[in-house]
């Protein structure tokens, strides 16, 4: 282990003004991304935070660290050659509902497919809001905003199931006004080697103020989120006497002590399981029939990119009779001109 | 043996090798050439082959052609018209007549002549050749396929291998009445199909029948003689545009110390750029096949950022895709090099035909005041420099930098004289020096550029976007800022003009016609202007290979002509934009979009005409 480098928050902040709108998720977000920087003993000249448009793609600029805005939906893309051109760089990607899913969808799904090490911070606000106001892909069917006056004819994506789709190592969410959570899930998405996408239910106070309520709100905030640990059962319920059990391939809820259910009956959470059945079940789970999962969904160990481009390069490298341009250039068929 | 022979002695001689796309005569037409470059002949070569895979068998849109001229002076075109068309099927010799010498040999597998190959090829009689008047024309009726099983009677192949063999006969037997050395394309089969030491075995049997045909068969197939070349004395190679321009950027990586980055899409007639850095894992190139042409370039923005030659190679249709990020590169002001293999458009257009239509949109095509230094490779082998060159401003100017080749210069191939590392120019990056100062829009002021300062440097810590920004690479809305902003990209790139070669004209210095042409066509203008000097007018050539910025003495040299005209593959793009920034001139046009390159014939038709006038 290096040196303990002894970061604080205040050495990720910039001098720049905060310009998000008062009261808006992207604050706490920020903060919590901040801390969990200080807190990972990685030197600061390291991190390099990528995002493309949109209200939160605006963060690069309030980091102290290397930052580039670049465009609507290609922060994937342009985060995945950063990543490629200096694999020891710790990379975050900066979008929302609006830039991953649906300008950006496609290079989102193949940011997953390759497993690139890059910390996808997802703000989920299921709204545009940087235009004022239009439904995002993330945006319930029969929503009803500026451009769907009438409400939405489509359904919306859920942001984890295209990752387990496109075969995602790591999946986790949290919610804004959940610093702590937030902070702790966005560490263990540094720390995990491949690419981590973290999905956080973000309010937008002009907008699309109170999307998330139901969930976050902190008197149901018990009732209405599990929150989900490695190894624990899954518990939730302001007495904790709520969880999960698995029956004919679907999760119930059921209450313990109640028709002979006790606590060794309640499934498991383990992250690393690579069949990516229960994990599914979790993400989906919605109100009011369940609670909204929260914490780190899935963490399964596989192969990086950037990692099996280097030792590809390495190895090719170690026997290979070309070692500079002059030898390439006299290589195979040439002759010489007298 | 005393057998007459007919020798004929000739100063170059072109080659067209036909037949169906999957007849291998890609692979013949390059052994052939490899073959002649390596005896001392100077070789063009052009391959002219269907977007389809393998269209329908016999169809003359299946056709897949592959012309070589060779010669004992220097040849700078793959020849306007063949003197010699090997043809494997009916619908080769229909597809390829247009491109005959008038008088020319047809070599043709008479097997193939039969009934429904005639319906195939769209014939409505049974004489191919009078259908297409090319009863002047010397034939060789040659038994290929027959000839090509009896060799292989006794091997026990299947007949679909036997058939695939009936190349290495027409490559035997056109080898033989030129003269070709059998030694390099036997040592090539080897080492090919090493691993299948039977087909090694049925590839060289039927090759060598081929070759023993010829020799028997004499008093019908006359043999011609090509002297070497007198060329620079080196050490050469023979290399085509695609791989020339992977290896110069390659050679720009060394030269500054970088390591290379190429994200891109495969896009035909560009995919052999990627191909060719994907296989160069030695060299530690790190190249990115992306999801999109998008990501393409987005991946390459994203390596320049962090401190690579980052590169991105496409075709028009990608350039289209990539034009959004092109500029978020000049609003970043990041060193990047974009390839642009044209092809023929607008759309998804003729895939694999050449064009030059994609100027304008290299050039404009993009939102806002937008510009990018461009350049043009003008030969296949010089790709290699432009790309090297292109490499070379980006990184030391801080700007993107489209390198336009096409698909003639990148299937197209040539001798090359290898350089040595040693002898080209150094690059240096402007890799930000002092942390204390360091800000991210500084400029030096002679170039304008600004300091590149990348993640993994202590204390340069800074952010970058594609809004409008201040020297500290803020944000700034100010209206003033903005159009000081825009003025400074602007003039950064005019400046790149002190990096520019000044324009150089081939021919008489001075005179009547001037010839104005770009990328690459040069070897058909060359070849052209040459033609007419010999015929005593006064005419240069002035070929551009920078076009942003032009060289400083374009007006100079124009001034100089009583008459200019613009030659290009496309509907005047050239042309327009020289108006625009050189008006004092009147510049007569001569275009052309067919998917083919200029003949020199036509060109020396529009030059005469023009002097006359």
């Amino acid at each position: 282990m290096a040196e303990e480098l002894a970061l604080t928050i205040k050495d990720f902040k910039s001098e720049n003004e905060v310009r998000w709108c008062p009261g808006c998720g992207d604050h706490a977000i920020l903060n919590a991304i901040q801390k969990a920087m200080a807190s990972l003993n990685i030197a600061h000249k390291d991190y390099a935070v990528i995002s493309g448009i949109g209200c939160s793609s605006r963060f690069p600029y309030y980091m102290s660290t290397y930052g580039f805005h670049t465009i609507h939906g290609r922060a994937a893309a342009v985060a995945s050659g950063v990543k490629c051109a200096n694999p020891n760089l710790c990379v975050w990607e900066i979008t929302g509902d609006g830039d991953a899913l649906a300008i950006g969808g496609n290079h989102f799904i193949h940011l997953i497919r390759r497993n690139i090490d890059i910390n996808v911070i997802l703000f989920n606000n299921k709204i545009y809001g940087l235009t004022k106001g239009q439904y995002s892909p993330t945006s319930d069917r029969g929503f009803v905003t500026k451009t769907s006056p009438y409400g939405t004819v489509e359904d919306p994506f859920v942001p984890g199931q295209l990752v387990l789709g496109a075969r995602g190592t790591f999946f986790a969410r949290s919610v804004d006004n959940n610093i702590k959570l937030s902070q702790e899930i966005f560490e263990e998405a540094a720390k995990h080697k491949g690419a981590s996408v973290v999905e956080v239910l973000q309010n937008c106070m002009i907008y699309n103020n109170g999307i998330h309520a139901a969930i976050t709100d902190p008197k149901m905030k018990k009732e209405h989120q599990l929150m989900l640990k490695h190894g624990e059962p899954m518990i939730f319920g302001e007495n904790e006497d709520k969880g999960l059990v698995l029956e004919c391939g679907r999760l119930k809820v059921v209450k313990i002590g109640e028709d002979g259910v006790t606590r060794d009956d309640i499934l498991v959470h383990d992250v690393t399981e690579p069949n990516g059945f229960v994990h599914q079940l979790l993400i989906n789970m919605a109100l009011p029939d369940f609670p909204v999962a929260m914490g780190v969904i899935r963490a399964v160990p596989g192969p990086s990119y950037d990692e099996a481009m280097v030792a590809q390069i390495e190895e090719v490298k170690s026997t290979a009779k070309i070692k500079c341009v002059d030898d390439l250039l006299t290589s195979g068929n040439t002759w010489v001109v007298e | 043996m005393s057998k007459e022979t007919k020798v004929i002695e000739l100063e170059e001689v072109a080659i067209r090798f036909s037949g169906d796309s999957g007849d291998g005569m890609q692979l013949t037409g390059t052994l052939f050439s490899d073959a002649s470059a390596l005896i001392g002949n100077d070789i063009s070569t052009f391959p002219d082959y269907p977007s389809e895979i393998r269209a329908p068998q016999g169809t003359v849109g299946g056709v897949s052609g592959f012309q070589v001229q060779f010669g004992t002076r220097r040849v700078t075109t793959p020849g306007d018209y063949a003197h010699v068309l090997v043809a494997m099927n009916p619908a080769a010799v229909k597809a390829n007549a247009p491109f005959m010498r008038p008088g020319g040999t047809i070599i043709y597998d008479q097997d193939s002549f039969t009934e429904k190959n005639f319906q195939k090829a769209k014939f409505s009689t049974d004489n191919p050749f009078e259908e297409l008047q090319l009863d002047d024309y010397f034939k060789i009726p040659v038994p290929i396929t027959t000839l090509t099983r009896e060799a292989l009677k006794d091997f026990g192949l299947d007949n679909k291998s036997i058939l695939r063999s009936k190349n290495m006969f027409a490559l035997g037997l056109v080898s033989w009445m030129f003269d070709r050395p059998m030694d390099y394309m036997e040592s090539f089969i080897q080492n090919k199909f090493k691993k299948k030491p039977a087909v090694v075995e049925a590839n060289l049997k039927v090759l060598r029948s081929g070759w023993n045909y010829g020799m028997n068969m004499q008093h019908m197939t006359p043999r011609y003689i090509v002297h070497p070349a007198a060329i620079e004395h080196g050490t050469y190679r023979n290399i085509n545009g695609n791989l020339a321009t992977a290896w110069g950027l390659l050679a720009a990586a060394e030269k500054a110390n970088l390591e290379l980055f190429l994200g891109s899409y495969p896009i035909t007639p560009a995919t052999e750029v990627l191909q060719a850095l994907s296989a160069r894992k030695d060299l530690g190139v790190k190249t990115f096949q992306a999801e999109d042409e998008i990501a393409g370039i987005s991946t390459t923005i994203g390596a320049a950022f962090a401190g690579d030659l980052a590169v991105t190679s496409t075709s028009g249709p990608g350039l289209a895709l990539k034009s959004e990020a092109l500029g978020l590169s000049v609003m970043a002001e990041l060193p990047l090099v974009l390839v642009n293999v044209q092809r023929g458009g607008p759309s998804t257009g003729l895939p694999t035909k050449t064009e030059q239509s994609d100027l304008l949109q290299a050039l404009y095509g993009r939102n806002g005041e937008s510009p990018v230094v461009v350049l043009a490779a003008s030969t296949p082998s010089d790709c290699f420099h432009y790309a090297f060159h292109a490499a070379k401003i980006a990184l030391e100017r801080m700007v993107p930098v489209i390198l336009m080749t096409d698909g003639f210069l990148g299937n197209g191939s040539e001798p090359w004289r290898i350089p040595k590392m040693a002898d080209m120019p150094t690059i240096t990056p402007r890799i930000a020096k002092n942390a204390e100062t360091y800000k991210p829009y500084a400029r030096d002021e002679e170039t304008l550029s600004r300091e590149w300062a990348y993640p993994g440097m202590d204390g340069f810590q800074h952010r970058i976007g594609g809004l409008e920004k201040d020297l500290m690479g803020n944000v700034s809305h100010d209206p003033e800022n903005h159009q000081k902003m825009v003025e400074i990209r602007a003039e950064k790139v005019k400046r790149v003009v002190d990096m520019v070669p000044e324009l150089e004209v081939c021919g008489e210095q001075e005179g009547d016609l001037l010839v104005v042409s770009w990328g690459g066509t040069f070897g058909h203008m060359e070849s052209a202007v040459r033609e007419m000097r010999s015929l005593d007018h006064k005419i240069g050539l002035a070929h551009f290979n920078y076009i942003n910025p032009l060289p400083a003495n374009v007006h100079e040299v124009f001034s100089r002509f009583k008459k200019i005209i613009v030659c290009e593959l496309n509907m005047g793009q050239f042309a327009a934009y020289l108006r625009d920034k050189e008006p004092d001139f009147k510049y007569e046009q001569f275009n052309k979009v067919k998917g083919l390159p200029f003949t020199v014939h036509e060109l020396c038709e529009k030059f005469e005409q023009l002097l006359e006038e």
